[in-house]
């Protein structure tokens, strides 16, 4: 497991106030000459912190919640038996051999696509699109995938970016089946990995590594280099930069919004009816969550293009941000939280607890001086 | 959360209830250990000083080490124990009683001038200097009638803290 360490204080310039968000109602503001019971007094600090002990927002967005389970009944028992034979006996094998089909297609065709077409760019990018498309399509059916997508398609045109929030890689391929985009991703390893490397680089891809601080700026070049570029694959950006359990949006990070160019929210809701897409990534690998995904009787979503936004005149990057996670929040009825998702992987920075430091120094200095 | 290594039976929810003082029900004492269990990610029975600074509300409270340190190494009876003075079922006395043990770090049942001091500097960081704390605890205590070494004990906080109206309650969510 990552060890916890202070996040870098570059990283925390650009957050909204969370003061603003956490609930501050224990906290009044004290009047009056200062006493001995005002400094001993330290309860409404200690309320906030049993409080976050006790339950705690940021830890609620990245809880897998496990399905009720309806099996326990004489008659219901065997039925989920059944049930069980036939998704590990049948569907799964079918699934499999669907999956394996999609791929001999997908890599005889790609291959050579891509090496013997080398000169004539324009008909290989086409091409490579389709064929991208074709082998989510198998993805997608391998999990029996019903996916009910709404409002207009994205169009391929320069300048715009799409925005989306993020539960699983799944997100990326119920996508791609519909679009080819180019999208910015975690660089994972194993076999993952590879296909980053090969196939999805071609499509345009761009790569990050969370632990990188320096990482950030190199990102931020090479996207607004694409965005600019005239033929490039549209590009998707998950601005929450981790995966959240879609009961919840964290905070969106100001990256994807300050490029000057139109950001289109796609929504996307996954119906847990049959099975929880949430990838917990602490708690499975992505082969493991996969081998979930098809081993279940499908996997539900919706899709929602939303209408694309541009920033308003004397909004800032970070307001516009929180604009549209409010817009997807709303469509794919999920609440929002202040936290950066990036706190998964490392600490709060002192800067907060400073604040409230200061803010309490302050009102002692004020009252000190009452009489 | 799926991988906890045991339920709590019926005889455990009231041994914990017990050793609580009742001050939390059976369902609220279930929700703790399903809490204790999250936080406890890897299953050891107690949770360690990472496995806290994982919730970023708690990680940002000053008093956030101060109390870790309380909490350090307590199994589940000991934090449902340690929470009960936030419960509503608790009384007045148990509330001061906890603040005072906060204060009193060596726990010989006295606070002294340095341990308020202590405190203070935790709640103000770098703020205000050491001088103005010192002269803001002093005049404080001369205010209330002690002197800069008095030794504080637990009937002094009650007397000081017992008719304010203290409100130190969190509520635990039940499913």
């Amino acid at each position: 497991m990552s060890k916890l360490n202070t996040s870098s204080s570059e990283l925390d310039f650009d957050r909204p106030n969370i003061e603003d968000y956490l609930p501050s109602g224990s906290i009044q503001e004290p009047h009056g000459k200062l006493r001995l019971r005002d400094l001993l007094d330290i309860s409404p600090t200690l309320t906030e912190a049993a409080g976050a002990i006790v339950d705690d927002s940021f830890t609620r967005c990245f809880k897998s919640n496990p399905p009720e389970p309806w099996n326990w009944n004489i008659y219901l028992f065997p039925l989920w038996c059944l049930g069980v034979v036939v998704r590990y006996g049948l569907l799964f094998p079918s699934r499999v051999i669907v999956l394996t089909i999609g791929w001999i297609i997908f890599l005889s065709c790609y291959f050579p696509v891509h090496f013997l077409l080398k000169g004539h760019d324009k008909l290989r990018k086409r091409l490579e699109r389709g064929l991208v498309e074709l082998i989510c399509s198998f993805f997608v059916a391998s999990w029996t995938g019903v996916v009910k997508y709404h409002g207009p398609r994205p169009s391929m045109r320069p300048k715009q970016v799409f925005v989306a929030n993020h539960t699983s890689m799944i997100d990326f391929i119920v996508l791609e089946q519909m679009t080819a985009f180019a999208v910015i991703m975690q660089k994972h390893p194993g076999w993952v990995g590879l296909l980053q490397s090969t196939i999805l680089e071609s499509l345009g891809c761009i790569w990050f590594n969370r632990s990188e601080s320096k990482d950030r700026e190199i990102v931020a070049k090479k996207l607004r280099e694409h965005v600019h570029g005239a033929d490039n694959n549209p590009l998707l950006i998950f601005p929450e930069g981790t995966c959240v359990n879609n009961h919840y949006t964290v905070m969106f990070k100001k990256g994807a919004f300050e490029l000057g160019c139109t950001v289109c929210p796609i929504a996307i809701k996954y119906n847990k009816i049959f099975v929880d897409a949430f990838w917990n990534s602490r708690k499975q690998s992505f082969t493991t969550h996969l081998l979930q995904l098809m081993t279940s009787w499908a996997v539900v979503c919706d899709v929602w293009y939303l209408e694309p936004q541009n920033l308003k005149p004397g909004e800032t990057p970070i307001e516009f941000a929180e604009r549209v996670r409010d817009i997807i929040s709303v469509r794919a009825g999920l609440r929002k939280v202040p936290w950066d998702g990036y706190l998964k992987y490392s600490r709060p920075s002192p800067k907060h607890r400073e604040r409230k430091q200061q803010s309490f120094a302050e009102s002692i200095l004020r009252r000190l001086e009452e009489k | 959360m799926g991988n906890t290594s045991s339920m709590l039976t019926q005889y455990d929810i009231e041994e914990v209830q017990e050793h609580c003082s009742n001050t939390f029900s059976q369902q609220e004492i279930v929700s703790l250990y399903q809490r204790f269990c999250q936080l406890d990610r890897n299953g050891c029975g107690f949770i360690s000083a990472e496995e806290f600074m994982t919730v970023p509300e708690f990680a940002v409270n000053p008093l956030s080490q101060r109390l870790f340190r309380m909490l350090d190494g307590l199994n589940f009876k000991e934090f449902v124990a340690f929470l009960s003075a936030f419960s509503s079922r608790a009384s007045l006395q148990q509330k001061v009683e906890f603040i005072f043990k906060v204060y009193d770090t060596d726990g010989n049942g006295k606070v002294t001038f340095n341990e308020m001091l202590d405190i203070l500097r935790d709640l103000t960081g770098q703020f205000i200097s050491e001088q103005q704390r010192e002269k803001v605890v002093v005049q404080v205590l001369e205010e209330a009638g002690y002197a800069k070494d008095s030794l504080l004990v637990q009937a002094d906080f009650m007397k000081i803290l017992g008719n304010s109206g203290l409100k130190m309650e969190v509520e635990v969510p039940v499913d």
